[in-house]
């Protein structure tokens, strides 16, 4: 069932195949962002990755902290990683959640230490985890090894026609093959819901999957609309693009999942899919960067994210490929765009052709080529959080 | 192939989506279904954005607008075979 399509991807420990070669300085909290981005600062080839929350979550809340802070570090594009917590507990246990995928991991605290004396130490491990790094080397690996999720965003109705479809046409060809695949966006399948749910493996995942989307209509947009959505999803963008209604936005949205695939298991956000390979449904906000940094923490190594409008947004550990299919976006945006596919409502492309393009960019990106977000530097990391803190 | 100005997804479709930019009331557009790639022409009443919809047929209001073969929501204000759908006629269903 192999596509007998290679890459060169770096063999982490725990077997998983990374395509980025990062030395993360992860803080455990909002506070402990200052120490990482001066180590950082100290060590070139390291990524500090600042994030506003980590005090006094609790609950379900801080499940998915701990999700999202252990799933970045374990990422296999992650080579090595340095914690930094104000204080030991906390940052323990972030540094045992990474240490369990065998990578190199350790964790500094700030109080009875100072910023001072906690940077300089921290410093001196970063600078052992960049030679360390930089004497891995990309090793032949099979195409179907990635783990690839997906999320569109300033969607239009060329997201509908040429885009989304186009990712859904590489998942129908390569999760077959034993590739991970992943889409969300709970809100923004409303209005074709029904449609989702027919694409669940059995019975039992189709209910899990009705039960969650279900949750965040009475949860959180019936709890806490004020008229109807209607400036939010769609977006004002998604309205200059033409998009009228969520429905509208919803069937679009869901071509990414192709046409033959079925989904396995619904997954909490940021949790990692444990079922094997194939297509998973995470439980996610539709707001790009939430829905990015979630899929990265739980194990995706790559992403592609089709716009109509020109969403720029990228991740810090996780490479985003773009595509469009809208001429405009493609005239005026074009240092955002990595696979061009408006020929497709040009009538000059099939959706098959479309796909091989997109699969061919994958390729690419794993061996190393920077995506458009990269280049232009876009490292949007941003956690969700799911109520307010004690 | 002579590209099309309008797409249609499916053949039960009321609406289409304009795939070229600066469209002007007037023009004859080609107009294709992806589902099945026939084609038909139409004449476009008013200047159409690009990605916007154009109705296929006259829509009244309490009219289920349908792409994808799929309900996207509901007709607010008559809107005449040619003319722009949009957030002034057309709104959704949920929320």
């Amino acid at each position: 069932m192999s596509t007998g399509k290679k890459i060169w991807a770096y063999r982490r420990e725990n077997g998983r195949v990374g395509i980025r070669n990062h030395v993360a300085i992860l803080p455990v909290d909002d506070i402990s962002n200052a120490a990482c981005v001066s180590v950082a600062a100290n060590i070139q080839g390291t990524l500090a990755l600042p994030h506003a929350y980590g005090r006094l979550q609790f609950g379900a809340d801080l499940d998915l902290h701990f999700r999202t802070m252990i799933g970045t570090g374990a990422n296999p594009n992650v080579a090595a990683c340095v914690v930094i917590g104000i204080e030991p507990g906390w940052t323990q246990k972030i540094v045992d959640g990474i240490a369990a995928t065998g990578k190199p991991v350790a964790g500094f605290w700030i109080e009875g230490n100072g910023d001072i004396a906690t940077i300089a130490a921290a410093s001196r491990k970063a600078k052992e985890f960049v030679h360390h790094a930089s004497e891995q080397v990309r090793v032949e690996c099979d195409l179907e090894e990635l783990w690839i999720a997906a999320k569109c965003g300033e969607s239009d109705t060329t997201t509908g026609l040429a885009s989304c479809p186009t990712v859904g046409n590489m998942y129908d060809k390569l999760i077959p093959t034993g590739l991970y695949g992943c889409f969300g966006e709970t809100s923004e399948l409303t209005g074709a819901e029904h449609l989702a749910a027919a694409r669940a493996a059995t019975p039992e995942i189709r209910e899990k999957f009705m039960k969650t989307w279900q949750a965040y209509q009475d949860e959180v947009i019936e709890a806490h609309k004020t008229s109807d959505l209607s400036d939010s999803q769609p977006t004002k963008g998604n309205i200059i693009g033409g998009l009228t209604t969520i429905e509208e936005k919803a069937l679009g949205n869901l071509e990414k999942i192709g046409k033959k695939v079925s989904f396995i298991d619904v997954l909490e956000p940021a949790e990692a899919p444990a079922r094997g390979p194939g297509l998973y449904f995470m439980d996610t906000s539709s707001a790009a960067a939430e829905c990015c940094t979630l899929q990265a923490a739980a194990g995706y190594v790559l992403h592609i994210f089709p716009t109509g409008q020109g969403n720029v947004i990228g991740n810090p550990i996780m490479p985003v490929i773009k595509l469009t299919g809208n001429p405009r976006t493609v005239r005026l945006m074009s240092e955002h765009v990595d696979v061009d596919v408006s020929g497709v409502v040009r009538r000059e492309m099939t959706i098959d052709q479309a796909g091989d393009a997109l699969i061919d960019m994958i390729v690419r990106t794993a061996n190393g080529r920077y995506t458009a977000a990269e280049a232009l530097g876009h490292q949007e990391f941003v956690m969700t959080k799911l109520y307010r803190s004690a | 192939m002579t590209i099309p100005q309008l797409l249609v997804h499916d053949p039960q479709d009321n609406v289409g989506v304009v795939v070229v930019e600066g469209l002007t009331a007037g023009t004859e557009m080609l107009c294709v279904v992806t589902h099945d790639n026939s084609d038909f022409r139409l004449v476009a009443r008013q200047d159409v954005p690009i990605g916007h919809k154009v109705a296929l047929r006259d829509l009244k209001a309490g009219d289920t607008v349908i792409k994808y073969g799929q309900d996207i929501g509901r007709i607010v204000a008559d809107v005449r075979q040619g003319e722009h759908v949009h957030v002034h006629n057309l709104k959704t269903k949920r929320w």
